[in-house]
Order: structure tokens, then sequence, then C-alpha cells
């Protein structure tokens, strides 16, 4: 039986690099599921909530819940279970970890709870339905991985997105070793903090450069276009691409 | 922006395309890395596990959290009855008016000081500085920062940003050794300065890295065998120690001794650990004839009083959350003019101090994570970050622009149908502002894309 799912795309992928989106949609469907995307939806409320707007975080988030909580999808019943799919660890960490603080004391925080819980990134849900081995593809090169930091400290995700690319023929995977480094996007902090931002940018850049690396991929879209940005800038020859647009490629590539 | 603020920025920016700071910082944090990590192994360091070695150390702190003044006065009546003499000071100002009393009382011309950050942040060097008191540093890295006119750049390794030249530059003048003196003949140069000044000073000031309740005592723990000289030698000995600071059992040290030295030097133990009970006691050889203890509040208990910030005290003052925390390695300890820099200092700093001057700590992390990842007694760093930004927001302190970009943010959020309305004039506003905006910044802010994901999927359809 074909599993429906459905997509979160998160605002920056929706307003910014929406083929992140597309290519993780094509990925899920050549896997063999049913994919949804409800165009009711806007974002999660993380700007606000990392900026500490709350008012505005909740007001976001709500709707949030409302689109993906409201019993669209069950006939207005509200117990909706399928499993909702998104390219960005952060924003996966902001319904799955944050939405209990968010919500604190607030009517929705059973449901946005338990509508945090069936939100998954887009690697570990992979990994959780076992597709990993299923997936058939090749990507020649050496390819970095950078870690999103909510992906592996807020939800754990460390070998999904590993297993992956190793799961690629002619993916030769290096790792800088040591723990992994923020890249420094962090949302609007790379805005206010710039400087310090583009530094640390480059730190990262400069360990996947020395292993060299042709191909630099990330599990969140921030990440993804922070780097990109600062090899622009720099002018490394680094190709930066979201795991949802390698695997795309690797898999088939954009139709 | 506030002051504060603006100075970080710069500071920051400074630093961040400094090369050469940049590989001084990754080489001692490359190498302590490497040593903590060894000492964190079952296989090569001390602790079976070391996750529930910290949930354990979590524990024992909060219990003594929970039972602070209880521990504090039971502190007091069994250092006292040996004859220490305990004051109180409820903010950086009793604390700098208890020493000046005893620095009068006690005739002091010349003090001895070994590493504390309590001093740092009642600003004690200055103080004494300004009442005739000559303050030698004896700690080899703050004696560094004290010969190049610096304020400590690390909590734990005062002098992190110093290489090694540069320390044989800064003693070659000051100290007369050779140019190209190698580590070992700067620490004799450093040890040959020292000497002298421990027999002759009138008063020895020191930290302290925990309160034991039960003993009432003060241990401190250190490399150099400065402290115990410090503690040891003059006649009056002044410990300024946080009211955090208290363990309710000499047995904890157990946990807390090897746990410090791991996460703060990535040692099995620091090689010198002091327990200090009081003065010198009848019969007894050695130990100053009159000791102080100051245990210095300065905003502690509003963090005790905080329920989501409480947390932030059980803080052991390690540094292994600067030496994790990507924003401090690139901006560096400077750049946060404060006492506690880093994460730590982001998440006390501004309540401690004021929220007005302050907040931009909060804000100055990309909330990663790794702070709260290495924090050895699990204070969860970079989500009290976010509680100091919402409590900073909450007070009125997020600028006009802001608050008026998020309104508008949450309204266009709020439904697809405004979103899409805003989009045909948002993408040639954002475009313009690109254009008008720093290349630096503009390399920040990503344009629009042509099309939204929600159109091209309705297209695709």
């Amino acid at each position: 039986m074909t599993e429906r799912i459905s997509l979160f795309i998160p605002c920056l992928v929706d307003q910014v690099c929406p083929e992140v989106g597309l290519a993780m949609a094509r990925v899920l469907e050549r896997l063999g599921y049913e994919v949804d995307y409800d165009p009711r939806q806007t974002c999660c409320g993380q700007p606000a909530f990392n900026a500490g707007h709350r008012e505005e975080a909740l007001a976001v988030a709500t709707r949030f819940v409302e689109v993906f909580g409201g019993g669209a999808n069950d006939g207005g019943r509200g117990r909706d279970d399928r499993a909702i799919v998104c390219p960005s660890g952060s924003c996966a960490a902001m319904a799955r970890s944050f939405f209990p603080a968010l919500f604190r004391d607030h009517p929705l925080r059973e449901r946005a709870v338990a509508l945090g819980r069936r939100v998954h990134e887009f690697s570990e849900f992979l990994a959780r339905r076992g597709d990993i081995e299923r997936i058939d593809g090749g990507f020649r090169g050496r390819v970095g991985f950078h870690d999103s930091c909510h992906a592996r400290r807020e939800l754990g995700i460390r070998s999904e997105p590993r297993a992956i690319l190793a799961r690629l023929e002619g993916c030769e995977l290096v790792e800088p070793g040591g723990e992994p480094v923020c890249c420094g996007f962090g949302g609007l902090f790379s805005v206010k903090f710039d400087a310090i931002a583009a530094a640390m940018a480059r730190g990262r850049l400069d360990r996947f450069a020395e292993l060299g690396a042709g191909v630099l991929v990330s599990n969140d879209p921030g990440c993804v276009l922070h780097l990109r940005a600062e090899c622009r800038e720099r002018g490394i020859g680094l190709r930066v691409l979201h795991l949802a647009e390698l695997l795309d490629e690797a898999t088939g590539g954009g139709r | 922006m506030s002051r504060e603020h603006a100075a970080f920025l710069a500071r920051a920016a400074v630093k961040a395309a400094d090369e050469d700071h940049r590989l001084k910082i990754l080489r001692a944090t490359s190498t302590y890395d490497a040593a903590v990590a060894a000492m964190k192994s079952p296989a090569t360091g001390q602790f079976a596990d070391w996750q529930s070695a910290r949930a354990l150390a979590a524990t024992i702190k909060d219990d003594a959290l929970a039972r602070l003044p209880e521990l504090l006065a039971r502190f007091e009546e069994r250092i006292a009855a040996r004859g220490a003499t305990v004051l109180w000071a409820e903010d950086a100002g009793e604390a700098r008016r208890h020493v000046i009393d005893i620095v009068r009382r006690h005739r002091v011309r010349k003090a001895v000081k070994t590493k504390s950050m309590t001093t740092e942040e009642i600003e004690l060097n200055a103080l004494l500085e300004g009442a005739g008191v000559e303050l030698w540093e004896t700690d080899l890295g703050e004696l560094i920062v004290q010969l190049a006119g610096e304020r400590p750049y690390h909590i734990v390794t005062p002098a992190m940003h110093r290489s090694r030249d540069e320390i044989a530059a800064l003693f070659h003048e000051r100290l007369g050794s050779p140019r190209d003196a190698g580590a070992e003949e700067l620490t004799m140069a450093a040890r040959r300065h020292l000497r002298q000044a421990y027999v002759t000073a009138d008063l020895g000031i020191s930290g302290a890295n925990f309160l034991l309740a039960d003993e009432g005592a003060v241990v401190m723990t250190e490399n150099e065998g400065n402290g115990r000289l410090t503690m040891a030698c003059p006649p009056v000995h002044v410990v300024v120690a946080g009211i955090e600071k208290v363990l309710p059992r000499l047995e904890d040290l157990a946990l807390f001794l090897p746990l410090l030295a791991t996460s703060g030097t990535g040692q099995q133990l620091t090689c010198y650990n002091s327990i200090v009970r009081g003065p010198r006691g009848e019969g007894e050889p050695d130990g100053p004839e009159r000791m102080y203890v100051i245990l210095l509040d300065n905003g502690r208990s509003a963090l005790h009083a905080d329920a989501a910030l409480r947390q932030s005290l059980r803080c052991i003052r390690c540094g292994a959350c600067l030496n994790a925390c990507p924003v401090f390695r690139t901006a560096g300890g400077h750049a946060y003019n404060t006492a506690y820099p880093g994460p730590i200092g982001a998440v006390i700093t501004p309540p401690l101090r004021g929220l007005t001057e302050w907040s931009h700590l909060a804000f100055a992390s990309s909330l990663c994570g790794a702070c709260t990842e290495v924090c050895p007694v699990g204070i969860d760093l970079h989500h009290l970050l976010l509680e100091n930004r919402a409590g900073a927001v909450q007070a009125g302190g997020a600028a006009l622009r802001w608050k008026l970009a998020m309104r508008l943010w949450a309204w266009a959020m709020s439904r697809r149908g405004r979103l899409d309305l805003l989009r045909p004039l948002a993408r040639p506003a954002l475009a313009l502002l690109r254009l008008l905006m720093p290349r630096r910044l503009r390399a920040r802010v990503p344009a629009l894309a042509p099309r939204s994901f929600s159109r091209l999927w309705r297209a695709r359809r």
C-alpha cells in the first residue's frame, strides 16, 4: 500500500530555494510515496521564536497547527496521523522540540505537541522507514557532509544522512574529524552578526576544501544558502547542495 | 543599539578577520579537545560513563541550590568557628568596600593574587591599584595578561590568545628573559619574578572553586602551586567566592574535582587541590594569621529566583562552553568585555548586569548547541539564550524596526493569501534593499526566488 505523506516546506524553501522542496518531493515519489502539499502552510514560526518575539511566533505556529493538525486530511476529525516530512533539521526541531516551550500554558499545547511528533527531517524519515537500502543511484565525487546543528543536537540525527550518501555509487564521503562545527547561519544571527557568521562559514568551508571535497551537502536549507553565499563571496569552487538536491540528481535528476 | 552592542560588533569584526588569531585559538582548542576526549573516553580516561557523571553533577548542584541558604549558613558557622571571618556582599560595591576595609585594617601595601573570576567580576585589580596596593598576579596566564595590560581572554586560560613567541617578547621586555626563550625558560622567568612576592606580600587574594558546607572549607584547584603560596604565605588571606559555589559534602569533590579537571583542561586532576578550613590554627606551622571569606551575591539571588535561569548557577566555571563555542572562537574572548565571556557569559551577563546594555550577547549565538553538549553540569545553555531573548523583547528591548518587521511578518505568515499578496511587492523591495546594503551584509540576505514553492507545486500538478 502506498503511504501518503505531507510535505512541510519551510518558509525559506518556499520563498528562496523552492528547488530544494521540489527535489525532496521527487525523491520521495521515486521511493513510492504519495506526496501531498497543503498550500495553506507558510512557516513554523521559528524566525520570531529565535528572535525572542514569542507572541508573533505563537501566531504563526498556531496557523501551522491549524493547517497540519486541523483535521483537513481526515474529514475534520483532527486525528490525522500522517507523517510530515521536512527538508530542514532546524524547522523539524522547531515543531518537535520547541513547540512544547512555545505553547506552554496554551490551549493548543496538546495538539501542537502531538503534531510535532509527526514531523520528520528528510534523512531521518528515510532512515526510519527503512528506505535507505532502497535508494538506487550514483554520484561521482568527493562529498563532504555538513551537519545542521539543529538536526544533530536537537533531533539526534547523525548517521542517517551519512548512510544515505554511503549508499550512492561513486560517492566518496569525506569527514573533517572532530565534533562538527556550526557554519554560522543561525537565521537572523547571520544578518545581525554578519562578520562572525561569515568567518564561521569560511572556517567550515576551509575544512572541507582541505580534504579535496568538490561537493558539500547539508540537511538544512539555511546552512546551504549561507555556505553557498560564502563560496560565492570568496570564489571557492565548492558546489553546495541540499541533501535532497544531491539525492534527486543521483537517482534520476530533475524532470 | 547599546554602546556595548556596537563595541562588541566592532571588536568581533576585527577578530573575525584576523587569521593569526584564528590559528592561535584553533591550535589551543584542538589540543584541549584531544585531551578532553581522551579523559571522557572509558578506555583512556577516568569516567566509565561521562553522561551519567554529568547528570549526577547536575543533581548534586540542583540539590545544593535548593538548600542554598541553609548550606551557606552551615559553611559560615563552621569556618567561622575556626577563626575565619565571613563577609556577605550583596553586590560588587559591597564586596569592594569589604576589600578596602581589610586593606586599611591590615595596612596592605603589596598583594599576591590567584586567578579568580569573581575578582574580575568586582574589578578588584583596578580597585587595589587605585588604593595604592601593588598587585601581583601569580597565575602564569594572568601574569601574562597583566603584563600586557589586558583583561583575561578566557575564564580558565586567560592568555589563550597569546602565542609563545608573543609571550617571549613580552617577558623579554618586562622580565628580562631571552627574546627566544622556550616554554620552560619562560615559566622559570615568571617563577623568579614571583617568588619574592609571596614572602613579602601583606595579603593573598584567591577565589574558590568550591565551598564545602559540611567542612566549612574553601576548595581551590590549580596547576602551578601559586595558589597554595598565595593562600599560605602572606599574613592575611581573602577569598572572594560566589554564593553558588557551595557543595553539601566533602565527598562531592570525588565527582567534582575530576569533572572540573576534565572539562577545564582535559586533565585527570589538576596538580594542586587545596582544601582550606580556616586561618593558621594553634600549633600549625604555616598559613595566614587572618582569613576572610567574602560571599558574593551580585545578582545571583535574582538568578536563583528565576525558575528558568536558576540552572545557570550550577556552573563550575570550567570554560568548556567557551572552547566549544564557534562564536567565542571567532569573536574572541575580549569582544565580550565581560568577566564571563562565551555562552555562560551570554546567559548570565544580561540578567546580572542589565538587559538594556547587555542583551545583544543573548542574540550573539547561532544556537548551535555545542555549549550545551559539553557542559559538565548539564546547563541547557543555548535554550537559556532563547529565554533571555524572549525576556529582552518582553522588557521592550527590541528596536522599533524589528518590532514592526516582526508584526508584519507574523501578519503575512498567518495566511497564505496574505503572503502571496505581499510577494510581488516584497520581491522587488528586497532586491532594492539588497542593492543598498554593504556587500558583506548583502551576501547574508538571500534574494527571493522568481516563483515560490507553493506556486511551482500548483504548476506541477
